[in-house]
């Protein structure tokens, strides 16, 4: 009964914040640019001096773009919020008869759905660069799967400045140093060769694992351990991310 | 009209840290009436309307709209209020007719396509209605704003300073549309620091004043809290502006008061 009423009040919710996405494209066009700039730039400038084995360095760099635009665009959820609730509209929500859940989900899905079409269009890209890939069906599966886990995880912690922030530079200065992250890991270069602490720091963090099972399961090689750290990665932050963001919005509406 | 009220307030506080915004709010509104609660800024006008629409906590006293607790049963409340806050709640990027369907979805009505048609009529909004709101006026906007919070008909309607910053004819806009819920028998209890405007509309009227309700009643009745004029070759009664400066005791206390 109340669940129906949830589903319901969210996908009401998500039309409405689609259609906002659908009306200013240059969201998604945003999102890709930047990780599509970083693309072009390191495999065309400094790729030939970066030393990644016997494969092709768009395929090597490929996974840590991905991570790298959904960083970028989960920024435009804490954007989207802190827009409903500077202008009131969130006010008008909390005081109608509607599920209370329903408010933060329609834009978290949002998020998935606006994400997911920036990731197509920077995996077109890479393909139009010469990225290939032998993978089946399963393994884009897993890819999709890592990647909506990474969107949603990333996504509730967005949602906090969103609720809070006070200012607009508030809501975008928090996603830099999630598009940061990528550097010091594996996506750009092996952690092999950086200096100990760097390299312990490179190998303990979530993107390298994440960056590892995307390119093993991209070039149809076993993911080994780096999968289930990967999974664990992602479902760890979403899990504490979620329950900072129900905490928040909590204590904003009461 | 019945005899039990749409609202009742009973000791109501808030404070932020030390500062008292409602310092113990008595209030009966009966339902059916146009209810004007006045004061200047900063008198705890929207804070009194936020806890009534459930968007803040108080913290003592007791308050119930159409019968439910709002702190016990704030699910109740919602269900049988509409707020229009100080600024138009609507939203920019979808068309007037988009707002009103939203809106309608939320409320679970069957046919909310009809509903937003039928508004649109009623608001004299038809011809922008498929045009993005961040396109309309302040005036449509205001009156979108009403609209969307006329759907589903709730019997009890919160406007917060709804003709704020409104030019002339849009707020003679609003005032017949708030004239034409009162002939339909729906309790609106509005906020203005327009004296004229709660002298236009209300039936009772209190006067909210540094937290506390320092005066109630009609109309009449206020203006028999001044002392009859001892002179009275010509017959003039006070103004309300003259009862609202007289009782909260000169105009200029609530800037030095910081």
């Amino acid at each position: 009964m109340t669940t129906t009423h949830a589903v319901r009040d969210t996908t009401t919710l998500l039309k409405r914040s689609l259609r906002h996405v659908l009306r200013s494209p240059d969201t998604i066009i945003t999102t890709a640019i930047t990780p599509i700039a970083m693309l072009l730039l390191f495999v065309y400038v400094f790729g030939s001096a970066i030393e990644v084995g016997d494969g092709r360095y768009v395929d090597y760099l490929l996974p840590g773009i991905l991570l790298i635009t959904i960083a970028s665009g989960i920024a435009y959820t804490a954007f989207r919020l802190f827009t409903d609730v500077s202008s009131g509209i969130f006010e008008r929500f909390q005081s109608m008869p509607i599920a209370r859940s329903a408010v933060l989900w329609g834009h978290v899905l949002t998020s998935v759905v606006a994400n997911l079409v920036s990731l197509v269009l920077v995996v077109l890209v890479a393909l139009a660069m010469g990225f290939r890939t032998g993978a089946g069906v399963l393994a884009w599966l897993a890819v999709l799967g890592i990647l909506v886990l990474f969107t949603l995880a990333l996504t509730w912690l967005a949602v906090i400045p969103g609720l809070t922030a006070t200012s607009l530079d508030g809501v975008s200065g928090f996603s830099y140093p999630l598009v940061f992250l990528p550097f010091i890991s594996s996506a750009f270069v092996p952690t092999d060769g950086m200096p100990g602490p760097v390299r312990w720091f490179a190998e303990h963090q979530p993107v390298t694992p994440i960056v590892n099972t995307l390119r093993g399961l991209f070039a149809e090689q076993p993911v080994g351990d780096d999968g289930w750290v990967a999974v664990a990665w992602c479902v760890g932050l979403l899990v504490v991310a979620y329950a900072l963001a129900v905490r928040t919005y909590r204590r904003k509406i009461s | 009209m019945t005899t039990s009220p749409a609202i009742e307030i009973a000791g109501l506080t808030k404070s932020y840290g030390d500062r008292v915004v409602l310092g113990g709010v008595d209030l009966r509104v009966p339902a059916g009436t146009v209810f004007a609660l006045l004061g200047s800024n900063g008198a705890g006008k929207t804070t009194t309307v936020r806890i009534l629409c459930t968007l803040l906590r108080p913290d003592g006293g007791t308050a119930t709209v159409d019968g439910f607790d709002v702190a016990t049963q704030p699910a109740q409340v919602r269900g049988a209020i509409s707020l229009t806050g100080q600024f138009a709640a609507v939203d920019e990027l979808l068309t007037g007719r988009e707002n009103l369907v939203l809106v309608a979805e939320l409320r679970h009505l069957p046919a909310p396509g009809r509903v937003a048609d039928d508004l649109l009529t009623r608001f004299d909004l038809t011809d922008a209605a498929g045009r993005r709101v961040s396109t309309w006026s302040g005036g449509m906007r205001r009156r979108l704003d009403i609209a969307m919070s006329l759907i589903g008909e709730p019997p009890v309607l919160f406007l917060d300073e709804p003709t704020t910053g409104l030019d002339p004819q849009s707020r003679l806009e609003v005032w017949a549309t708030v004239r034409e819920l009162a002939g339909r028998g729906t309790t609106v209890l509005l906020t203005t620091q327009y004296l004229d405007e709660a002298e236009q509309l209300a039936d009772r009227i209190a006067v909210l004043h540094q937290g506390r309700i320092i005066a109630e009643g009609t109309l009449a009745e206020l203006r028999q809290l001044l002392p009859p004029a001892t002179v009275e070759h010509v017959e003039k009664q006070p103004s309300l502006e003259d009862v609202f400066l007289a009782i909260v005791g000169g105009g200029q206390q609530e800037e030095t008061q910081r």
